[in-house]
């Protein structure tokens, strides 16, 4: 296999669109991407959509995207695994040029959601339909089934749920493409409108469109081609059942363990070598488990560590200096390409306030359903 | 919704009926073709218990659309006495009443409708008991 690494990145400002369709904010961060990358053309594109059809009723995108993006005839496949589309597209297009059957790939994620006027069903979609779905359990109700077992049995409390979300409003602050720019109190998320209880909606990632791009090429071309080169050095994908009730323990995330210990296989990397991570929070306590199953805190303790700071910028392991996709937004199939994006803003020094000092080693994780699906990426400056 | 597929659901979401793997003995609700254990593909019908326990639970105020007009309702994980799990409403209840580990018992109970003269959905939710 041969080394790759990032040639461009672009993506357009997460929020409501309500000026862009479905096809304008695809080509607009993929242009973005393009003229960042500076390269004459692309030999294939991958694009993640958790649900063109739900959302905005347009399936067969890949070639719709590839024509409006003046690429006609270019290879263009739409991957999806619901919310961890983004990093599926991301990691076939690595293997791709890894493979050497292609040199320069764009890899991308979009999503289109203020279109739809029901979006909450078309979201349960990625949960089981017939055995889950269909008994009222939205998505908010189903993390909140593991948030009430994790504060069960480990004394998580519903203070320590918020201050993820304070966390994360914190830096989204500080990133002018994250949909809410602004600070929150730990009493205005408990206090915000309860969704599935204990889920306030400041504890819920929002309804957002939006699209990111990313363009990959072989490691001595992008040596030749950037000043500071971010190779992909770890990758892991695993899979665990689709309905959160069939797993034997509903306070794990047993694909988020399994992929990370891949991705940490592949990079020979621990959890101590991870300098800045970006992790999928589409509620508060998908960010606890995920740091707990990641391998930086112990199981159980993850409450108490992010109230301690940790996960600050200036902490232990930075998680979500982005604003994760709490105060980013969360473009279902844009948000695990934009979590890489961020992940090499850091590793290239160019994340502006919210840059983490010295920042080497980066981690993305991306993921579908409740942990149905996950796709960890592990980054390096070379 | 369509006919043909409320009628193919009648066995789990009417009779209660799963299934047991001749292979390593474990119990399926709904069916299904493979056994993720042992990898068997023979099974023996089996009648799901009508009580179990609840294992967590939230209460939803902001449901899909198609439940408006309930919330708040309870949503619940379920383990049937024989260690099956499933997913569904706690009824008949106020949100206080209800706590991990409680006693519940299974009722039919009409889950949704294709509008005035379209085909009522039924199936199962539990009750305190
Ligand atoms: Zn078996």
């Amino acid at each position: 296999m041969r080394e790759v690494g990032i040639i461009g990145v672009g993506m357009t400002r997460f929020k409501e669109h309500w000026d862009s369709s479905l096809r304008d904010l695809f080509v607009e961060a993929a242009l973005k991407a393009l003229d960042d990358a500076k390269v004459p053309m692309i030999d294939s594109i991958y694009v993640g959509s958790m649900s063109s059809g739900l959302f905005v009723e347009q399936e067969h995108i890949g070639p719709m995207f590839a024509e409006y993006l003046g690429v006609k005839n270019v290879p263009a496949i739409r991957v999806e695994s619901a919310c961890a589309s983004g990093a599926l597209a991301f990691r076939l297009g690595y293997i791709e040029v890894a493979s050497g059957l292609s040199d320069i790939v764009l890899v991308s994620g979009v999503e289109k959601m203020t279109d739809c006027e029901d979006p909450t069903s078309a979201l349960a979609a990625a949960a089981d339909v017939e055995c889950e779905a269909f008994f009222g359990a939205t998505f908010p109700a189903l993390y909140a089934l593991i948030a009430k077992a994790h504060m069960d049995r480990y004394g998580t409390t519903r203070e320590q749920l918020a201050a993820v979300s304070v966390k994360n409003h914190k830096n989204g602050l500080k990133n002018p493409d994250a949909q809410f720019q602004r600070e929150i109190s730990l009493d205005a998320v408990l206090n915000s409108v309860m969704i599935a209880d204990p889920l306030t909606i400041l504890q819920c990632s929002p309804i957002s469109d939006g699209a990111a791009a990313i363009i990959l090429g072989p490691l001595d071309m992008v040596r030749k081609m950037t000043d500071k080169v971010v190779k992909i050095t770890g990758s892991g994908v695993a899979t665990d059942t689709i309905a959160l009730h069939s797993r034997k323990d509903v306070t794990s995330l047993d694909a988020v363990k399994l992929s990370a210990e891949r991705a940490y296989k592949m990079a020979n990397r621990k959890p101590k070598d991870i300098n800045v991570c970006e992790v999928h929070d589409c509620f508060s306590i998908a960010e606890l488990v995920t740091i707990e199953e990641l391998g930086f805190v112990e199981k159980g303790k993850s409450g108490q560590f992010v109230v301690e700071g940790n996960t600050e910028i200036d902490g232990k392991i930075p998680i979500n200096t982005s604003g994760g996709l709490k105060s980013k937004g969360h473009p279902v199939g844009a948000t695990g390409i934009a979590q890489i994006i961020e992940i090499h803003k850091q590793l290239t020094g160019n994340a502006g306030e919210r840059q983490v000092k010295d920042a080497k080693i980066g981690m993305a994780q991306n993921m579908g359903g409740t942990g149905a699906s996950s796709v960890v990426h592990i980054m390096e400056v070379v | 919704m369509s006919s043909p597929k409320i009628w193919r659901q009648r066995i789990e979401r009417y009779r209660l009926l799963g299934q047991k793997c001749k292979g390593c003995g474990k119990v399926y609700f709904p069916k299904r073709l493979v056994c993720p254990e042992c990898g068997g593909r023979d099974f023996g019908e089996e009648s799901m218990p009508e009580t179990g326990k609840i294992v967590t639970y939230t209460t939803v105020y902001v449901g899909p659309k198609f439940m408006e007009n309930d919330t708040p309702y309870v949503v619940a994980i379920i383990e049937f006495a024989n260690g099956v799990r499933v997913t569904t409403q706690v009824v008949d209840v106020s949100p206080e009443e209800v706590s991990a580990g409680k006693e519940v018992k299974f009722v039919f109970r009409k889950l949704k409708d294709e509008g005035k003269t379209g085909v009522i959905v039924y199936g199962y939710k539990a009750q305190l008991v």
